[in-house]
């Protein structure tokens, strides 16, 4: 800028910049453009109780699907469907008000024997959703009129109405949901390429706000190399989820936007705490404390993600800052194993789910683990053979895996799940929790939980994951936080 | 040549039986349970029961084999025990990309490997004859991946001229764009495939200049083109012709790791996926319909090479 001319000029040119500008001062905002949607997670088929999976949630949640209520990309829970629900004095029933606009994308106007069928679905015994163990409550569901839907449970459930948000609403008379939709939401599916694309519409008859693109794409990939390679060529606008820090380089300048955001995925060391020597909480213990999980989580992930003390989230409403409670120190570690009888430490097999990013956590842990004596033999195995062999057969000593959903804390309540913690005081506040009058009653038991679950060692949570989406400068209105796997698609523009 | 003909149909069908027989059971070998890929972290021994019947793992083996073979004997090859889509229109699908990805790359690895082949053999005192003999050579030791990695790396990253991967989602409606995403797949197959190809054709053809008919040929005038023409294509063909049948099962084997590293909805992606998540049906189908490609091509090389050759038409005995 040495002549004055240049200045004058580069003025003027702003000027014009500014002027060619929406009247929000904002750029301007390609209408029914089409968004492309890199991601990882192919849905298994379109049917969150069929065993859909993570996938079909990221795509269809919110956007295909909706439910009584809506978790907000910031975790709360708001009235989507529903317009009113009335709590009776014993916590007992559940009076839900619908709306009374919304049509299935079928033409079908929604009614209350569609929520009914749909809630059935979820509690059906063929039913492979996440939730069924949640709803076993319900003893009773009426419908007295088209917009009245009235839940009785067998005992008080304060989680009820959020748990209610993960339920798809769905067309009671649709028969096949494996393969197309019938949902309420802004998109209809166009077309899902099984291996390649699913392809959403928007629907020009939604009930609320038309989503602000004419069209999203999802594309699927197996491999995140080929995925990084087509954000890179502008194949696609934004990547969901990026599974390791290096790609990240690459994205570095001023055509990319980097987010990260607060996932709910914990990763876990997870012992089978009934059988020895891991059934005795000292040796828990000194496991966690000869780990230096800061590390660990920067060997991973670099300068991203965050470090955990228990199995809760910071976005779990019953958080506290509980890493103190069994610190990194190797010292420590000897002592309790020499309290334990374990002085000259011992040999246990590892079962490691043979993806990302287990094996390289089983190599860290074998090698700091060998600093207190400790042989870790690693065992690689498959996420199916995971599940036949760690999950239903608990034929283990110590595995790791990856817990994505949130309030999953309540797991440790359950001594038949697969870790096997079996701590009465924790069954009970777990219980009492669920049936708590009020929202604090219920933090205040569940923090109880928290703190005894760390105290006991009952799992060593080595790291919560970060979330992070890149997108392309010139895409806007993405969510940041994946909890539990769902991405709004509605608000994406492209300028 | 009928009774060879309808002998070598038979090995057909009966190598087809016993592969169906030996892909089953060594699916069922494999740790786990196809029910897994519907179950989250948190699933219910009721909801595992439920999995388990959904997909029929919960059914004797012996019975799981006679519903599918039963299935077979109608052309239907089941539903995905995973998305419940039908196998077989899922299969036509891939296959749309997989057969020009397999069938052109096989056509242009023949061509390359033709001229290098020969070029090799004929100027092998040159330095060019020599240098394509080490590209030969060096195309064998490269995998297959990292060809298409390098390939992106420059024709999509660098230069920006050809998409990095994906294939149009309306298929071939237009088909300059389908090809436009085939180009770096095709190429990557054919240049390693080529590299194998052309050492047969320059080992072939050094035979041919060796022979004595040759050399009478060339006593009698001819050129030592003319002479290759008339006389050396025929012989130096039944080798290669035999070796051909071989390298087009090769190729579509190179699909699935190509189609993994350039995201092609094929069936080598559909046959990843389809181990990754133990849908059982799937990959039996994809297996079932690559077998019979396989037999297919071998029997087509096998007739081939008698067409080429009057002194095979007489033996009956043998396959090949």
């Amino acid at each position: 800028m040495r002549s004055p001319f240049a200045l004058v000029a580069a003025i003027a040119v702003s000027a014009l910049v500014l002027v060619g500008c929406s009247p929000s001062g904002g750029e301007m905002v390609e209408e029914d453009s089409s968004i492309y949607i890199g991601s990882l997670y192919e849905p298994q088929n379109l049917s969150n109780t069929q065993g859909g999976g993570q996938g079909v949630t990221e795509a269809f949640n919110g956007n295909v699907y909706e439910g009584l209520y809506r978790l907000t990309d910031d975790g709360e829970v708001e009235p989507l469907l529903a317009t009113d629900a009335e709590k009776s004095e014993d916590g007992l029933t559940y009076t839900i008000t619908l709306r009374d606009d919304v049509t299935f994308h079928s033409g079908k106007a929604l009614t209350s024997a569609d929520v009914k069928a749909s809630v059935e679905a979820v509690t059906a015994e063929d039913s492979q959703s996440a939730r069924a163990s949640a709803f076993a409550v319900i003893s009773g569901i009426e419908t007295p009129d088209e917009t009245t839907v009235v839940f009785t449970l067998s005992e008080p459930s304060i989680s009820f109405l959020y748990n209610l948000a993960y339920i798809w609403i769905v067309n009671g008379e649709a028969t096949d949901l494996t393969t197309t939709e019938d949902g309420t939401g802004p998109y209809t599916l166009d077309e899902w390429k099984q291996g390649s694309t699913l392809t959403l519409t928007r629907w020009d008859d939604y009930w609320g706000e038309a989503a602000k693109n004419g069209e999203v794409v999802f594309n699927y990939y197996t491999d995140a190399t080929a995925q990084n390679n087509a954000l890179l060529t502008g194949e696609i606008d934004l990547i969901t989820s990026i599974q390791s820090p290096d790609a990240l380089e690459q994205f570095d300048d001023d055509s990319y936007t980097i987010s990260e955001g607060t996932s709910t995925t914990k990763e876990l060391l997870a012992f089978n705490d009934r059988v020895a020597p891991f059934n005795d909480p000292l040796v828990r213990k000194a496991i966690y404390s000869a780990i230096d999980t800061k590390k660990l989580l920067n060997s991973i992930w670099a300068d991203y993600g965050t470090l955990i003390g228990s199995m809760v989230p910071p976005t779990d409403p019953w958080y506290e800052d509980l890493t103190d409670v069994n610190p990194y120190d190797v010292d420590l570690a000897k002592q309790q194993l020499a309290e334990a009888g374990l002085p000259d430490g011992f040999e246990f097999t590892l079962d490691t789910p043979s993806y990302d990013p287990h094996p390289a956590v089983a190599e860290f842990l074998q090698s700091q683990l060998a600093e207190v004596g400790i042989t870790v033999n690693i065992n690689t195995i498959s996420a199916d053979e995971w599940y036949t062999k760690v999950f239903q057969e608990r034929d283990f000593e110590a595995t790791l895996q990856e817990h994505v959903n949130d309030r999953d804390v309540v797991w440790y309540g359950n001594p038949d799940f697969y870790w096997g913690y079996d701590n009465a005081d924790v069954q009970q506040w777990v219980a009492e929790a669920e049936q708590a009058a009020t929202p604090e009653a219920q933090t205040e038991l569940l923090k109880k939980v928290n703190q005894q679950i760390a105290e006991d060692a009952a799992s060593v949570w080595l790291y919560l994951y970060p979330q992070i989406v890149v997108a392309s400068a010139d895409v806007t209105g993405y969510p940041v936080n994946g909890l539990n796997s769902q991405f709004f698609a509605y608000d994406i523009v492209k300028s | 040549m009928l009774p060879y003909l309808l002998r070598r149909l038979a090995f057909l069908v009966v190598s087809l039986v016993v592969a169906m027989i030996v892909i089953f059971v060594l699916l069922r070998l494999l740790p786990g349970d196809p029910a897994n890929a519907l179950l989250s972290v948190d699933a219910t021994p009721e909801q595992i029961a439920a999995a388990q019947a959904q997909v029929g793992s919960d059914q004797p083996l012996a019975q799981q084999f006679f519903t599918w073979a039963g299935q077979m004997l109608r052309f239907d090859l089941g539903d995905s025990y995973i998305s419940t889509l039908p196998v077989a229109p899922e299969i036509a699908s891939r296959l749309l990309i997989t057969l020009p990805l397999t069938l052109l790359a096989f056509a242009l690895a023949l061509v390359i490997s033709v001229i290098v082949g020969i070029t090799a053999a004929v100027k092998s005192d040159r330095w060019y004859g020599s240098v394509l003999s080490g590209f030969s050579q060096l195309g064998i030791a490269v995998p297959v991946f990292w060809v298409g990695i390098i390939l992106v790396w420059i024709f999509a990253l660098g230069l920006g001229i050809l998409p990095s991967g994906g294939f149009p989602r309306d298929d071939w409606e237009d088909p300059t764009e389908a090809l436009r995403a085939l180009i770096l797949p095709v190429i990557t197959i054919a240049l390693v495939m080529s590299a194998s190809l052309a050492r047969y054709v320059r080992a072939a053809t050094l035979d041919v200049l060796g022979s004595d008919y040759l050399r009478t040929a060339r006593a009698g005038g001819s050129g030592l083109g003319e002479a290759l023409l008339r006389h050396g294509v025929r012989n130096g063909a039944v080798p290669v012709v035999a070796i051909l049948g071989i390298e087009l099962s090769t190729t579509l084997l190179g699909a699935v790791v190509v189609e993994s590293v350039f995201s092609l909805p094929g069936l080598g992606s559909m046959l990843l996926t389809g181990i990754e998540q133990h849908d059982f049906a799937n990959i039996q189908g994809v297996l079932v319909v690559s077998t019979l490609f396989v037999l297919l091509v071998g029997f087509v090389a096998d007739i081939g090479q008698r067409l080429i050759d009057p002194r095979l038409r007489g033996s009956v005995a043998g396959n090949r």
